[in-house]
């Protein structure tokens, strides 16, 4: 078992769901309420990962975030980390990757806010940051939560991207599926196993908790509008 | 693991490499961290920029390709010369003389399904494969039945897990993989490839420091040239161990 690998893991998950999930409220949000006409165009990028290939995504991150890109070089020059092969490319990688995983449930959740609760908010003198924080949030909630729960999972799981865009380098792009793979070229199928099936049961149980609290959560939040 | 020399090496050395390293490991107590590929994916890794301090190939030309863009330091030196293996399910063909004109026949007389070699753009040993069916007259009539591994390690794989018949693989790999186990485990003389150099080449790169260079070196030893031997590569003679770029 390659506890690095796992640590690793563990690490861009983290890493990944800090600074994806304020994007993803921002964003779904506003896409819920936006009347503007680009609004399916806009949609359609933030899906774009789902349909995506992996490579596709991690071929574009390579040309345009390369040390040889000017972004890339852009990036080293102000702040001295390089966007491929390193740890901060991969939590990159990861954020664009699990922008639909984030956005559209969000979006959804938010959308089931009604407008009269807007109006009925304002009426009773809240502002619209009262409104956001005290109304929105707490409805919306569940999309948020399952939001978490998706992006968390992908991230645990996200293979191609992560190999084309960090290599597989130990103890700093080596992720735990990374390492199953590596392993499996070096025909060592027993430590395949092993890990495989820890991600498998890790994966698992990440999931069920999330729908566990969702369906905690839900019921109560239906009595209560 | 900041300070730990990272490096990429030709997936058909992975068994050879990662014993030295464990042997480098007990008698320096410094250790490496490996990285195992196609020769042409590590190649153009490092030309987009790739942390890796020492590239291990397969072949000499991506090292040459590396060090005219100006991505290496100091002269390159070869550490082994590769050998090719032509694995054959049991059955197919028993041990011949010349493995190579049995495959034609096979798959003249279409008995042959699955034809495995590592991707001859990339990957040196399927270049390499590739030479050796054209030698033999038999790429055409193999092509359509071919199966690309993405590097060595891959094609090994394919055969090992694979509904294969004949794989064309490094002999080290073909031999960790026990693939002499299931079938026929032949070498390719240098002769039936005759287009294609198997040097295996190392070179260091600009972020060498001075860990890079001692296992540089340990990698150069007798330790070391005793177990790429023992894994089925050819070691160069001392005289021309150091190549001019």
């Amino acid at each position: 078992m390659d506890w690095n690998a796992f640590h690793l893991s563990l690490q861009l998950a983290a890493w990944t769901l800090v600074l994806l999930l304020p994007i993803g409220i921002v964003t779904g949000r506003w896409l819920a309420k936006t009347q503007t006409r680009a609004r399916p165009w806009l949609q359609a990028f933030f899906a774009l990962p789902l349909v995506l290939p992996p490579t596709v995504v991690g071929y574009y991150l390579l040309v345009f975030t390369g040390t040889r890109s000017p972004i890339g070089e852009f990036i080293m020059s102000w702040f001295g980390v390089s966007l491929v092969f390193s740890f901060p490319g991969l939590v990159v990688a990861s954020i664009l990757v699990n922008l639909p995983f984030a956005i559209l449930p969000v979006q959804r959740a938010f959308e089931a806010v009604s407008n009269e609760l807007h109006d009925a908010a304002a009426c009773c003198g809240m502002t619209p940051w009262q409104t956001f924080t005290r109304i929105e949030m707490p409805l919306a909630w569940p999309g948020v939560l399952s939001a978490a729960v998706l992006t968390l999972g992908h991230t645990l799981g996200e293979f191609g991207v992560v190999l084309m865009v960090g290599g597989n380098i130990p103890g700093e792009t080596r992720t735990l599926s990374i390492a199953i793979f590596d392993r499996v070229q070096a025909f060592d199928p027993l430590a395949a196993g092993r890990m495989a099936g820890f991600l498998l049961l890790i994966s698992l149980v990440t999931v069920a908790l999330g729908y566990g609290v969702l369906e905690r959560r839900g019921p109560q939040r239906q009595k209560s509008t | 693991m900041a300070g730990v020399p990272l490096i990429a090496a030709a997936a058909s050395i992975r068994p050879a490499l990662e014993e030295i390293s464990t042997r480098y490991n007990e008698v320096t107590g410094e250790s490496v961290r490996l990285v195992f590929g196609s020769s042409g994916t590590l190649a153009n890794q490092i030309a987009n920029g790739a942390p890796y301090v020492l590239f291990l190939s397969a072949n000499t030309a991506y090292v040459r390709w590396l060090a005219g863009l100006g991505l290496t330091q100091g002269p390159p030196v070869t550490y082994a010369e590769g050998v090719l293996a032509l694995y054959s399910r049991s059955g197919l063909f028993g041990e011949t003389e010349n493995p190579l004109m049995a495959l034609d026949s096979a798959l003249q007389h279409g008995v042959v399904k699955r034809l495995v070699i590592a991707n001859p753009e990339y990957a040196p040993y399927g270049t390499a494969a590739r030479a050796a069916l054209e030698h033999a007259g038999s790429w055409t009539r193999a092509r359509p039945f071919l199966l690309l591994g993405a590097n060595a390690g891959q094609a090994v794989q394919y055969a090992l897990q694979g509904d294969v018949d004949v794989a064309l693989v490094p002999l080290p790999l073909a031999r960790l993989a026990k693939l002499q186990e299931t079938g026929q485990l032949q070498v390719l003389p240098k002769e039936t490839f005759p287009s294609v150099e198997l040097h295996q080449q190392m070179v260091l790169l600009p972020g060498a420091d001075q860990k890079t260079h001692e296992f540089f070196a340990y990698l150069q030893s007798i330790d070391s040239q005793e177990i790429f031997m023992r894994h089925g590569l050819l070691v160069p003679s001392p005289v021309n161990l150091t190549l001019q770029p």
